[in-house]
């Protein structure tokens, strides 16, 4: 299926520096009845942004405009627990359009592959300066794999399949379905 | 990368890896697995089906896909015959989704009334599903369980459930290894809960990232089957991609008999492939851990992330980080101060991490002739229909009860608090789950994670203790 190829994100910034922020802070399992997909902007930190009641909270999250501010930087882990993809679906819908993170989860970096989401994984250092910049303008690059802020500029690791379904606006399952004959093969070889 | 040759020696990892590659990794692509077995259930995987009828694919191996329902559905318990209540009409419509998505691909289903039905990953090995060699993925994290017993097991997101229900096949790269060695026996009192814990504590929530952790030395060696899925249950917790413990007469035993696996010659045969599923002498990982079990003590956690995790008798350490502080704040726990006699809510046993049989007797034995305090509620989950029957059979039932717990329907309830069991705001859970991680077990809930024998004692004592002093006091040995 094909999906808009995206070869640069530029956007201001907005920080979320905790370390090992969890699938169930970026949506809460209560939210994972949906049977569709779309529609979870509001549950997307659903438990940081708003009280039981559903009243916002003072968090910093209800003042970012993902318009303008559509990258996000965040602190060692990011998306660690569980494999819910609602996790970037959430994210997308809210309007994050990249992640910037020392390290993220294994299951949530090949779920935000799956779903158009960038995620930079950067070292520490330059992670650093960037939070100095919270609330500037990124540039993050996938043509020469790097993120820019004002005189910061660091390479960042993305597995490349997952950078050329970006850049292309191909999904997996073509790549996939198009090695059928592989799989026949296998399970033939195998039933031998 | 390149490949070991067959005379090369190789890890457990390199042997499940290598018989599974359909297509291997080139530096532009992932290695294409091949996926023995599929397991399903109702939260992560109705945009998956879609996706298949959105572009007319169909289920392409039905018979290596087995599906059950267990997180959205309800525990309260019902006369016969009566139907479950769920939480929402969402909840209720994932699951009737569930069954048409089945019914319409031929996939098999443990669903309601079926004696089969539970915790995916307690059904999965109990029906002997789960087998040694087999690579195991399921829309779920803790599909690292099924890694107890040889097996490559590992969660995955919708997109790649949709990925494996078209094509049987996933995308991966080759993670790097990690040797877990655990020497020395597990003191009296002490189980596979605190191992994990001790062992996710040592390496940090994202130590383990990028590898698979092979399990082994004598400690673990000594488990029993339920022992190592609960080790390998809670691997994702540390990041690894998953969990392995090499095979042997412990696994061979569980595994004969059970409905799925392999019956007479065919399972002789099967148990000498299985056999040789070790790693090889000489094989290198990518890095080794060493623990000594017989240094370990009943744990619990003192933050929001399951690596902060202490003995229970020892101080709550100082904060080091931003991070420890903010936990700290967030569970109202004073560092340098142990955990004993911090007042307890709510106590839920049950979880794919601690809801088998064997953790609903440790649990029971705590709770014999005894009583939970009054004001705090006890929840006890078996983990699947077999569960409950193999317990209510020999009487944990009543035990329960007896004690003032409320004995439910098999299901994930509590672990993920998304069917309606969950606690109040600003409450305390000591609970045998996997996650401590802030308000998983509902908003403002604040969780303490343990074994089901402290998890029991702490509903005895309404707050946290430690579970060896109700031991001696049974004078067991």
């Amino acid at each position: 299926m094909q999906r808009d190829p995206i070869t640069e994100i530029r956007s201001r910034s907005f920080a979320l520096t905790e370390h090992n922020i969890d699938t169930d802070q970026i949506i809460p399992a209560r939210f994972l009845t949906t049977t569709e997909r779309g529609a979870l902007a509001d549950a997307c930190f659903r438990d940081w942004r708003f009280d039981e009641a559903g009243t916002p909270t003072g968090h910093p999250l209800n003042a970012v405009d993902t318009v303008t501010h559509g990258v996000l930087i965040a602190g060692d882990n990011f998306g660690c627990g569980s494999s819910r993809e609602h996790a970037p679906w959430a994210l997308r819908d809210f309007g994050v359009r990249a992640v910037i993170t020392p390290r993220a989860g294994d299951i949530f970096k090949a779920n935000a592959a799956n779903n158009g989401l960038i995620v930079a994984e950067i070292d520490a250092e330059a992670h650093a300066a960037l939070l100095e910049r919270a609330g500037e303008e990124v540039i993050v690059s996938l043509a020469d794999m790097s993120v820019t802020s004002g005189n910061v500029r660091a390479g960042f690791a993305l597995e490349p399949f997952a950078r050329t379904c970006l850049i292309e606006g191909h999904d997996a399952l073509g790549f996939i379905l198009a090695r059928e004959d592989a799989i026949s093969r296998f399970e033939a070889a195998r039933a031998a | 990368m390149e490949r070991a040759s067959p005379s090369e020696p190789r890890t457990l990892f390199d042997k499940l890896w290598d018989t599974h590659i359909v297509v291997p990794e080139s530096p532009e692509a992932p290695a294409m697995l091949y996926v023995d077995l599929h397991l399903v259930h109702e939260v992560t995987s109705p945009q998956a089906f879609a996706m298949l009828d959105e572009r007319g694919l169909k289920v392409r191996a039905p018979q290596r896909t087995f599906a059950t329902l267990d997180h959205s559905t309800p525990t309260t318990p019902r006369a016969k015959g009566q139907r479950p209540v769920y939480i929402s009409p969402a909840a209720k419509a994932q699951v009737e989704r569930l069954e048409e998505n089945c019914a319409r691909h031929g996939i098999p289903l443990a669903g309601w009334g079926s004696s089969d039905r539970g915790i995916v990953h307690v059904m999965g090995p109990e029906l002997g599903l789960t087998q040694p060699g087999m690579t195991i993925v399921c829309g779920d994290s803790h599909t690292s369980t099924h890694g107890a017993f040889g097996a490559f097991a590992f969660g995955i997101g919708t997109t790649e459930v949709a990925h494996v229900l078209a094509t049987q096949t996933v995308l991966q790269r080759k993670p790097k290894t990690m040797k877990v060695h655990v020497d020395g026996r597990l003191p009296y009192g002490v189980g596979a809960k605190d191992l994990i814990l001790a062992i996710i504590a040592k390496l940090g929530a994202g130590g383990a990232s990028g590898y698979v952790i092979e399990y082994g030395g004598p400690a673990i060696e000594a488990l029993s089957m339920e022992g190592r899925m609960t080790v390998c249950n809670m691997s994702i917790e540390a990041g690894a991609r998953a969990g392995l413990i090499a095979p042997d007469e412990v696994t061979f035993a569980w595994l004969s008999g059970r409905d799925y696996a392999p019956k007479g010659a065919a399972f002789e045969a099967a148990r000498l492939k299985w056999k040789r599923l070790r790693t090889d002498k000489g094989a290198r990982f990518d890095r080794e851990v060493k623990l000594d079990a017989s240094r370990l003590a009943p744990m619990v956690t003192w933050g929001a992330s399951p690596h902060m995790a202490a003995p229970v008798d020892v101080a709550v350490p100082r904060p080091k980080t931003a991070d420890d502080v903010k936990a700290l704040g967030w569970m109202g726990f004073t560092p340098g101060e142990t955990l004993m006699g911090e007042a307890v809510h709510t106590v839920f046993i049950g979880s794919c991490t601690n809801a088998r049989l064997s953790d609903l007797r440790e649990a029971a034995f705590i709770m014999a002739g005894r009583h939970v305090k009054p004001g705090v509620r006890m929840l006890v989950v078996p983990g699947s229909e077999r569960v409950r029957k193999a317990a209510e059979a020999e009487g944990l039932d009543a035990i329960f009860r007896t004690a003032g717990a409320e004995w439910r329907e098999p299901g994930c309830s509590m672990c993920i608090a998304m069917n309606g069991d969950s606690g109040r705001p600003g409450e305390l859970v000591v609970s045998t789950s996997n996650r401590n991680f802030a308000g998983r077990q509902g908003p403002g809930v604040r969780t303490v994670l343990a074994s089901p024998a402290t998890a029991a004692a702490a509903a005895v004592a309404g707050a946290i203790t430690d579970p060896r002093r109700m031991m001696e006091m049974c004078g067991a040995a």
